[in-house]
């Protein structure tokens, strides 16, 4: 225990914090943009599938139990991935005190140039996403509890809140395409042999979980689900 | 003599032999390492195509010299790319724009006639700027005492092939010991990480049966200095492998990952038997 907490202490035990959280975060992802796909299904299945996610473990887990665990991981994963970034964001800007006159980029992505940009852009759409689709509250539209249908068509019919989204999902994307490779690196399971692979399924992972974003709020303003 | 001076001649374009630039350099001029720095400009005329970078930067000063101005101070030793004791930011990158070159065996005939140049130290807090284009880089030596060696008995040598090792770890040990230590990977990375250069030394070591005793020790210690000295946190960018003059790759970060995350949970495993 003694020498976990001392990596901790780490630049390099912050990013395993941050891989770790990460992969929960990237797991999360998959499913949800799996499940936002139902939307295709009608509002019938949709809604009887958004209920589903507050019984899903019963009788083992009561009403809502399971998802209210999943929320606290997921919590408590952001907060972990940004509190790292932010401490090791920290640590490199003091590492170099004065900046170049001249400083050119050979092998940078714009993906892993823009990691805390995508980020930031992230962390506020996540905020916005829960008050618009989880609480109501910022929801354009009208808003009704259990009719998740009828609350996502509503919302995207206001073409500022897909605008924002698909920006968002943009921004998720490039985050994934330089972040799903990275996080094998970190956590040391990358080799000069899987190298492909990782950067492969992390160009699949960020055009299936960002594309897949867009999906839904495009077929609303495409009028293909309303 | 014939055959070193032509084979400049004999590397470079058809008809370049004899030809010369006239540039423009932007070189960074610091006097102390407590004195403010800026850039100053020189104009470096007739500037033969096949000089090295370095052999331009000696006419230069020797013009300085001649006019009874200070010349440009930089680090350089060997002069043939494995001492790694040059390295400057040359138009913006580490030891400038080819691959797997260090800054004295880049040849001039790599820049346009009337290009101009910026020149200026690497930049970290680790590596304090001394005098115009010279860092100190102490730091590098502390995490190599950190750990960075092997604890052996000296004494009369050993016999050869006393201890064993496979072709393919003394090949990929040899890569990574092919490290010069010039710290062209802190002064590139944008977080001014120093992951590369010490995860070469890791993962050196590591390839052989003679750095298994100490291996854990060894990262967690190097790691430990690495912070300390103040290198940023990396992220994967990739710029270090990218000026690195002997093409360390990135996936030595990945191995040095590997290395700290066992290294710690045997520590664990260790403390909790020794309480049982």
């Amino acid at each position: 225990m003694a020498a976990t907490v001392a990596l901790y202490r780490t630049s390099i035990g912050k990013k395993t914090v941050m891989a770790v959280t990460g992969i929960i975060l990237y797991l999360f992802m998959i499913l949800h943009i799996y499940g936002n796909l139902k939307v295709f299904e009608g509002r019938e299945k949709f809604n009887a599938y958004s209920d589903y996610l507050r019984t899903v473990g019963n009788p083992i887990f009561f009403r809502t139990e399971l998802l209210w665990t999943i929320r606290v991981v997921l919590l408590v994963s952001v907060i972990l991935h940004i509190v790292a970034a932010v401490q090791l964001t920290q640590r490199s800007v003091a590492s170099r005190p004065v900046r170049y006159v001249n400083k050119k980029e050979t092998d940078a992505t714009f993906a892993s140039r823009t990691m805390r940009w995508g980020g930031l852009v992230i962390f506020f759409f996540i905020i916005y996403h829960i008050l618009d689709l989880t609480l109501g509250t910022a929801h354009s539209g009208t808003y009704q509890q259990g009719d998740v249908y009828g609350n996502v068509v509503s919302g995207f019919s206001h073409w500022y809140v897909t605008a924002f989204y698909l920006l968002a999902m943009l921004a998720l994307g490039f985050h994934l395409y330089h972040g799903v490779w990275s996080m094998f690196q970190t956590l040391g399971i990358n080799r000069r042999k899987y190298n492909r692979f990782f950067r492969g399924l992390a160009l699949v992972s960020a055009v299936l979980i960002g594309g897949g974003g867009c999906v839904v709020p495009l077929a609303i303003l495409t009028g293909i689900v309303s | 003599m014939a055959t070193l001076a032509s084979r400049g001649a004999t590397a470079s374009h058809d008809g370049d032999a004899g030809r010369t630039l006239n540039l423009t350099l932007q070189v960074w001029r610091q006097k102390n390492a407590t004195s403010a720095g800026k850039m100053v400009t020189y104009e470096a005329k007739g500037i033969s195509v096949d000089m090295s970078f370095l052999e331009m930067l000696d006419v230069v000063n020797e013009r300085l010299i001649a006019r009874g101005e200070e010349p440009i101070a930089f680090d350089h030793d060997c002069r043939e790319g494995i001492c790694g004791m040059c390295g400057m930011m040359i138009n913006g990158i580490a030891h400038g724009p080819e691959r797997a070159t260090t800054a004295c065996e880049l040849y001039m005939r790599h820049f346009r006639d009337g290009e101009t140049i910026t020149i200026e130290p690497w930049r970290a807090k680790a590596f304090p700027v001394i005098k115009d284009l010279v860092v100190d880089r102490g730091a590098f030596d502390r995490i190599i005492q950190a750990g960075g060696y092997i604890t052996a008995p000296t004494g009369g040598a050993r016999d050869a092939n006393a201890i064993l090792v496979p072709k393919a770890d003394a090949d990929a040990a040899f890569d990574y010991a092919a490290c010069i230590s010039c710290g062209a990977c802190v002064a590139m990375c944008p977080n001014a990480s120093a992951m590369l250069f010490t995860a070469a030394k890791v993962a050196h070591l590591g390839h052989l049966p003679q750095g298994q005793p100490e291996r854990d020790d060894r990262v967690l210690r190097m790691v430990e200095q690495m912070d300390v000295e103040g290198f940023g946190a990396c992220t994967n960018i990739g710029e270090c492998a990218a000026v690195c003059p002997k093409e360390i790759p990135m996936d030595v970060i990945s191995y040095m990952n590997r290395d700290l995350l066992r290294a710690t949970r045997r520590k664990d495993r260790e403390a909790k038997t020794s309480n049982e």
